[in-house]
């Protein structure tokens, strides 16, 4: 094989010759008949496990299956934000896992996924605001997390492109912040997975649509696809969005409901907007891509949709509540909006953890949370397949919580997944 | 833009609407004034819970919000949008 | 003659229009009324106007309408320049001035240029593969990168038009005005149904301009006119120009942006720049038409390289002839009828066509034709100096100053696919055609890929007849209609050598493209986010179609087997002014004032945000310090007497013989023994046993109550009652009305209240034995209408005094004088919320924040063990018992006159900065005047068995610790004497 290490020197060569030698970053192979380990869902949960699962479990006998192409789904529609700053301890805690990997993510599968630690600023526009704000980043210093509070002054010189008139409908008090926090590039960690995973032995075989279980006693032994059968020892979910419709074919159901969530980007601009920035309140996050679009995203549409396309009221909602922040951005144009389907769980934390069907595993319920904790959820999920239990960091994101009523509720918004 | 028929006020746009989940979840026992039977205490948590969630037909609530204030129960395709029947909760209406 | 240079004599829609100057980059020109930007710039010459994404290569106008990829431009506006705005679409005024973007100094001449020249260095991609050591440098890189990449330059000004927005509702909608869609309209308007007909150009029937078969035995232009002028006097239609329709949603939802004006407004004139329509149609007519494509060679992003149509337009529309020496580069029978008027109007024109043969109109009106040719190559960095032909005698090089390309057709397909439609590749054809279409949905014309006038008529007839239930007319006839012949099978793109653009805007070339594909991003999507491609202001409208060719070439497959990436709203970038028209934050979320909103101004009330109301924090009186002032009132309150505004209280009517046993069911406690006259107070649990709300209920009647909700809870507890009286207890007879915003309440509070009520009781029995504690009553106050409730929130002697609303600032002003014998003044939300924490009063939010259960507050003895209840299930799961629940606690420091410090958690005295150790979280946090020491409650793991513990309250941020003591969560009075003397 060919060295197809990505850096500098790579490219200065790959110049000369009119970069005619670069090999593919992913190979395309046909399903064997049987392998140790089946993820199916080729986003980038289920790559990240999968490449964990060779990297740090010796697991390499392993398939993803995409029923579409790698990165489809919610990988590739998301807004890009990556943060750790969860009040829940196990959510905090888990969370931070997949931030600290973050942070050498492009080194380790020596792709760059562009991990910009640019901040994430969220508004406080009154005092009862910055008060409850801080109380919950206080909880994160106390859990050893980054979090630090900035006056109306720091905000104005960080995203000076703010509304800081005082008669604003919400004026700017204040803010926290989490200066580790950023974005990524979010393809970037579906084909940096990818490659460095294929790199490993995983074979990734996109265009295979799974359509059932073989279950024997209550442990599965392999799945029924659009490409044949494929016998296995263990299968892990990593569908969110489709959680429901992959359970149900092994006969289970999930306290998820699936809802659309959309996002919308401006036309290109120069950068004028160097952190991202969050009002509670106008229920908006705002950031700038390195293209120059002006990133925008807002609350679900507000009911069950598998969609996959927003309604107009969230533009509406979206761009009038960015415009209200930024007013600048009334002279821009919004070039394209588009939709994701979340699986929203019913405590708004994710489920990865082990299935009442043996050896079968699920990665889901990630409500807003899955980009963010790509690298922490393949992490974890690996280990819970290769051990067949969970880690210390996802023993609580269990589905038997559902039962017990040791619910992770960030919001404590109840059983109503719209509003978490 | 959906476009909900209201058994009361008519078709009207469902930014008026609030909408309440999946209306086909049944709480395991009958709500009653003595409530002491023994209670399936997984049953109820299922209840609370677990969804169909499907992709497709789905039977739900929504609430008028900004118009007459009724709740309807609504058959909607949750990939499609296509409206499929609307009723008040309550029984009465309907089409 | 204006744009002197390339202008036409009496050809155009508007020969000899006045004069208009413009200015570009600094420089004066001079147009014409109805010239687009781009036409006057075309017509003046003006060759670069843009620089490109990536490469910053020069760019020029390749295309006539918003599927304009290159030539965007700085337009100036009073408070700015607006970026990014397509040359094409921008209609010319007196004094515009628009710049040149990316590009320093200037687009003729750009420091960043060495780009191109180093492309070699920026392969599709590089950065995925570098800028990744040292870990961290990314942000360093991506610094310099941003700089680079964007377009042009937000405005720092705000901006200052008007934008505005409406609704409209109609039986058809018709999106686009050519032939399809002046035949739907017509077919409609006059079967009767309301009719919606819009186009984005200033004139509709464009796409009939320079057609030469007859309609109803006129000529195609007569034909058009005399149909405009009948839709236009249909009272039944409305024709909306310069309108683009940009989204299209679920059940006949479209969206409709309005250019209302161009030119920046005079003085005093109050119209809007953009108005955005939102529409309900029954029925939706597709009559888009179809975007012409570039062809794929060396250098065709050129200045001076457009499509074929776009350079026949300028001439057709606006007078000008964008070249004199002209190459056409077609696969088809339409690049020679371009061909054919540009000859006509005296240029000299070549026409090279791939195919071996075809239509000889081009022939006819004087151009060269070579059959089985194409063009290879371009020269010229700045502008087109002469075109590279392949021929069947050789290569040569041709001298020319424009190069339009005919690459066939592309149905606008956008708005069809908007709600899910999936567009189907038609190989005879070489065009994506719609697919399956919902119903109340149709493709019509050249957006349905039909080019043969008859069909596209008769389409949009049909189309328009199904819309309405009236008259019926007969379809349009037309003779003497040119037959299409077919294109030409496509060329190998991968044949096209040097940078042959498939992406003008983002600098997407084939070799891009199949080095995508050698790497293995093989999906179309894939290949999109790798290289970029579509993925610019123009979505895709100009490349889309050769980015898939390119893709199934280096894939090595059919075009068919490669499909589209998806088609998102809005067809065009759309201004975000008119998205956000009437939607400003203050409008969204309207500030709630109470009826004595002006009498708390006048007394001086610092106001305070409190959910959506504005209320009273507190009245400063001189120089107090904040806490002076709250200090003051909660002292007022305990020694003497003060009155509060809680209008803001959720208010719900009760009626109907059932109200109890539904009271018994939403609430934990019992209310059987509820007498008229009486309040009772309860929590409400949401199904999964957590504390959802609280309040006093009275009951005024035998069959009357009202219940009273938290400020922030009233909506959604109004809602969750009709949803359980609705769905699951119908054979309930209670009916609800949410009053809340009907009544005006104040509170009169303090050891004094009595004596203050008494003097505005008119005579109501206000004694304790008359009116006892948690005792209503109506009458009058002060002559107003009223309720009274005795119940208290601060422990002392208090009353709520509810009246109508619009008496509200009567009744304060009533009280106040009332209680001036007492020196009496009202105190604010602040000191309210003193007095319940030294109470130990828990607030729905803080204390009981969604995670906590009745046993968890304090409250187990207010769930009856008798009854069902709302969410009694859920308080047995093994969770809801476990001992480290968070629990409520009061909080005091050690010392007492340390503070305790804001967003405080509680750690362990010997582990405090343990990672993980918080034992529990500060809710609330005050100073007690009456205590003489700050006072919190606290939610606590297992708190309830740690009274007397010693912790530390530790606010990291802050960086403050203090010592303090777990103590019983009330502080003062715990047996409520005080409220019931």
């Amino acid at each position: 094989m060919v060295d197809a290490r990505y850096s500098i020197a790579a490219l200065v060569r790959g110049a000369i010759t009119g970069h005619r030698s670069w090999p593919e970053a992913w190979r395309k192979p046909a399903p064997k008949p049987r392998y140790d380990v089946v993820i199916i869902g080729g986003g980038g949960h289920g790559l990240a496990t999968a490449y964990y699962l060779a990297k740090l479990h010796g697991v390499t006998n392993v398939a993803v299956l995409e029923k579409g192409w790698i990165g489809g789904g919610n990988t590739g529609r998301n807004t890009t934000i990556v943060r750790s700053n969860y009040f829940l301890r196990d959510n905090a805690f888990f969370y931070e896992h997949a931030l600290k990997l973050w942070e050498g993510l492009s080194q380790d599968l020596n792709f760059n996924v562009m991990f910009s630690p640019r901040g994430n600023i969220i508004l406080a526009h009154d005092f009862g605001q910055a008060e409850g704000m801080t109380m919950r980043y206080n909880a994160l210093r106390l859990n050893g997390i980054d979090g630090v509070r900035l006056s109306r002054e720091e905000v104005q010189r960080r995203a000076p492109a703010l509304d800081f008139s005082p008669n604003a409908r919400f004026p700017i008090f204040g803010a926290v912040d989490q200066p580790r926090s950023g974005v990524a590039r979010h393809d970037a960690v579906a084909w940096g997975y990818a490659r460095a995973a294929d790199r490993l032995g995983v074979d990734i075989i996109e265009n295979c649509e799974v359509t059932g279980f073989d279950i024997k006693d209550g442990a599965v032994t392999g799945v029924q696809t659009s490409r044949g059968d494929i016998a296995t020892g263990k299968v892990g979910i990593a569908v969110a969005g489709h959680s429901s419709e992959v359970a149900r074919m092994a006969g289970l159901r999930l306290p998820i409901e699936t809802h659309l969530l959309q996002a919308m980007v401006s036309e290109p601009v120069k950068p004028f907007l160097d952190t991202v920035v969050i009002s509670p309140s106008l229920h908006v996050y705002v950031s700038q891509t390195d293209k120059g679009e002006v990133l925008m995203g807002g609350a679900l549409d507000g009911y069950n949709s598998y969609s996959q396309r927003g309604t107009w009221p969230t533009v509406e909602d979206v761009v009038s509540s960015a415009v209200g922040m930024i007013p600048r951005l009334k002279s821009l144009r919004l070039m394209r909006t588009w939709g994701g389907v979340m699986d929203m769980s019913m405590d708004g934390s994710p489920i990865i953890a082990k299935t009442p069907v043996e050896r079968l595993y699920l990665n889901g319920g990630w409500c807003y949370g899955g980009f963010k904790a790509t690298p922490g959820s393949g992490w974890v999920f690996a280990h819970t397949i290769a051990n067949d239990a969970p880690h210390s960091l996802n023993e609580a994101f269990s589905l038997e919580r559902f039962r017990s009523g040791r619910l992770l509720s960030e919001r404590g918004a109840g059983n109503y997944p719209h509003y978490h | 833009m959906l476009l909900i028929p209201c058994p009361v006020c008519g078709e009207r746009p469902e930014d008026e609407f609030g909408f309440g989940g999946d209306a086909t979840v049944q709480p395991p026992v009958t709500d009653s004034a003595s409530g002491q039977a023994e209670v399936d205490i997984d049953g109820f948590a299922d209840y609370l819970y677990l969804r169909e969630n499907p992709k497709g037909r789905h039977t739900e609530l929504w609430v008028h919000r900004y118009g007459c204030r009724r709740w309807l129960v609504v058959e909607r395709d949750t990939v499609t949008h296509e409206l499929y029947s609307s009723r008040l909760a309550a029984g009465e209406g309907g089409e | 003659m204006t744009g002197s240079a390339r202008r036409i004599e009496g050809a155009g829609l508007h020969p000899g229009a006045d004069e208009v100057r413009f200015q570009f980059d600094g420089r004066a020109y001079r147009g014409q009324a109805g010239d687009s930007l781009a036409s006057a710039l075309i017509a003046n010459n003006v060759r670069v106007v843009a620089r490109s994404f990536k490469y910053h290569r020069p760019r020029g106008i390749t295309g006539i309408g918003p599927e304009e990829a290159t030539g965007l431009l700085a337009i100036e506006r009073a408070t700015g320049d607006e970026p990014n705005t397509r040359a094409t679409t921008v209609e010319l005024y007196e004094g515009l001035s628009a710049r040149g973007q990316n590009a320093w100094p200037s687009v003729n001449f750009d420091l960043s240029a060495w780009l191109n020249l180093a492309s070699p260095l920026f392969p599709v991609g590089f950065y995925y593969k570098t800028f990744m050591a040292p870990a961290g440098a990314w942000m360093f890189y991506e610094h310099l990168i941003r700089r680079v990449a964007g377009l042009g330059t937000v405005p720092e000004a705000v901006d200052t038009e008007h934008y505005t927005s409406t609704h409209a509702h109609t039986d058809v909608l018709i999106a686009g005005g050519g032939a399809a869609g002046l035949s739907a309209a017509l077919a409609a308007g006059r079967s009767g149904a309301r009719v919606i007909l819009v186009d984005e150009n200033p004139w509709l029937g464009l796409g009939l301009l320079g057609e030469d078969a007859r309609i109803d035995g006129e000529r195609a232009s007569d034909w058009a006119a005399n149909a405009i002028a009948a839709l236009s006097v249909m009272d039944n239609v409305r024709i909306l120009t310069r309108t683009t329709v940009a989204g299209r949603y679920e059940h006949g939802f479209v969206i409709l942006c309005e250019k209302v004006r161009e030119a920046p407004a005079g003085r005093d004139d109050p119209s809007p720049r953009w108005r955005l329509w939102k529409v309900r149609a029954g029925r939706v007519v597709l009559a888009t038409g179809a975007i012409e494509r570039p062809l794929v060679f060396a250098n065709n992003d050129r200045p001076g390289v457009m499509t074929a149509s776009a350079a026949a337009g300028y001439l057709l529309r606006h007078g000008v002839l964008p070249g004199s020496r002209i190459v056409v580069a077609t696969e088809n029978d339409s690049g020679h009828a371009a061909g054919a008027h540009l000859a006509q109007a005296g240029a000299q024109v070549t026409v090279l066509d791939r195919r071996d043969t075809g239509t000889a109109i081009a022939a006819e009106a004087g151009a060269t034709v070579e059959w089985s040719s194409g063009v290879l190559d371009i020269k010229g960095a700045r502008g087109v100096r002469a075109a590279r032909a392949a021929t069947p005698k050789g290569e040569r090089w041709l001298d020319c100053d424009l190069v339009a390309m005919a690459g066939g057709w592309s149905p606008a397909l956008h708005l069809y696919a908007h709600t899910g439609g999936k567009p189907v590749w038609d190989e005879a054809r070489g065009m994506f055609v719609p697919g399956v279409s919902e119903d109340g949905v149709i493709c019509v014309g050249a957006s349905n890929g039909s080019f043969d006038l008859a069909d596209v008529l008769r389409q949009g007839h049909e189309a328009g007849l199904a819309g309405g239930s009236g008259a019926t007319s007969p379809a349009p006839n037309v003779e003497g209609a040119r037959s299409e012949k077919a294109s030409a099978a496509f060329a190998n793109l991968s044949d096209a050598g040097g940078k042959a653009f498939v992406d003008l805007q983002g600098d997407v070339t084939v070799a891009d493209l199949s080095l995508a594909v050698r790497e293995g991003y093989r999906s179309i999507e894939h290949v999109k986010r790798y290289t970029t491609l579509g993925m610019g202001t123009d979505q895709g409208k100009l490349g889309n179609v050769n980015g898939v060719r390119a893709i199934a070439e280096a894939r090595g497959e059919d075009v068919s087997a490669i499909g589209t990436t998806r088609f998102r709203p809005p067809y065009v970038p759309l201004p975000m002014g008119a998205v956000a028209a009437h939607q400003s934050p203050d409008l969204r979320h309207p500030m709630r004032r109470t009826a004595a909103h002006d009498l708390h101004e006048e007394a001086g009330c610092v106001w305070l945000h409190a959910g959506a109301w504005l209320r009273p924090q507190f009245y400063r009186q001189g120089t107090e310090t904040d806490l002076e002032a709250v200090n003051r009132e909660v002292m007022a309150v305990r020694e003497n007497v003060s009155i509060v505004d809680v209008s803001t209280l959720g208010k719900i009517e009760m009626a109907g013989p059932d109200c109890i046993e539904f009271l018994n069911r939403i609430y934990t406690n019992g209310w059987s023994t509820l007498k008229i006259g009486m309040g009772r107070y309860g929590i409400m649990l949401r199904e999964d046993g957590m504390v959802f709300d609280d309040g006093v209920t009275m009951r005024l009647a035998e069959d009357h109550y009202v219940m009273s909700t938290t400020s922030g809870g009233a909506g959604a507890v109004y809602e969750w009652m009709t949803r359980l009286l609705e769905t699951r207890w119908s054979d309930l007879r209670v009916v609800l009305t949410p009053v809340t915003e009907q009544w005006f309440a104040a509170a009169l509070a303090g050891p004094k209240a009595r004596d203050v009520l008494a003097r505005v009781c008119d005579g109501l029995d206000v004694s304790n034995e008359g009116l006892p504690f948690m005792a209503g009553r109506v009458g009058t106050i002060a002559g107003i209408p009223a309720r009274i409730f005795r119940i208290s929130f601060s422990g002392e002697l208090s009353y709520e005094i509810n009246v109508p609303a619009d008496r509200g600032a009567e009744l304060w002003q009533a009280l106040l004088e009332a209680g001036a014998p007492e020196n009496m003044e009202p105190y604010g939300l602040e000191s309210m919320g003193v007095l319940r924490l030294e109470k130990g009063h828990f607030v729905i939010g803080r204390e009981a924040e969604g995670r906590t259960n009745p046993d968890d507050i304090g409250l187990g003895r207010m769930v009856s063990s008798k009854k069902w209840f709302i969410g009694k299930e859920a308080l047995g799961l093994p969770e809801m018992t476990v001992p480290n629940r968070r629990q409520l606690v009061g909080v005091v420091p050690v010392d007492p006159s340390q503070r305790i410090p804001y967003s405080a958690h509680l750690v362990l005295p010997d582990r405090p900065d343990e990672i993980g150790g918080a034992q529990g979280w500060i809710a609330s946090l005050a100073y007690s005047p009456t205590l003489g020491h700050d006072i919190a409650l606290a939610l606590l793991e297992g708190g309830h068995d740690r009274i007397g513990e010693a912790l530390i309250a530790s606010a990291p941020i802050a960086g403050k610790k203090t010592p303090v003591t777990v103590v019983a969560p009330h502080f003062y009075d715990h047996e409520g004497s005080r409220q019931i003397g």
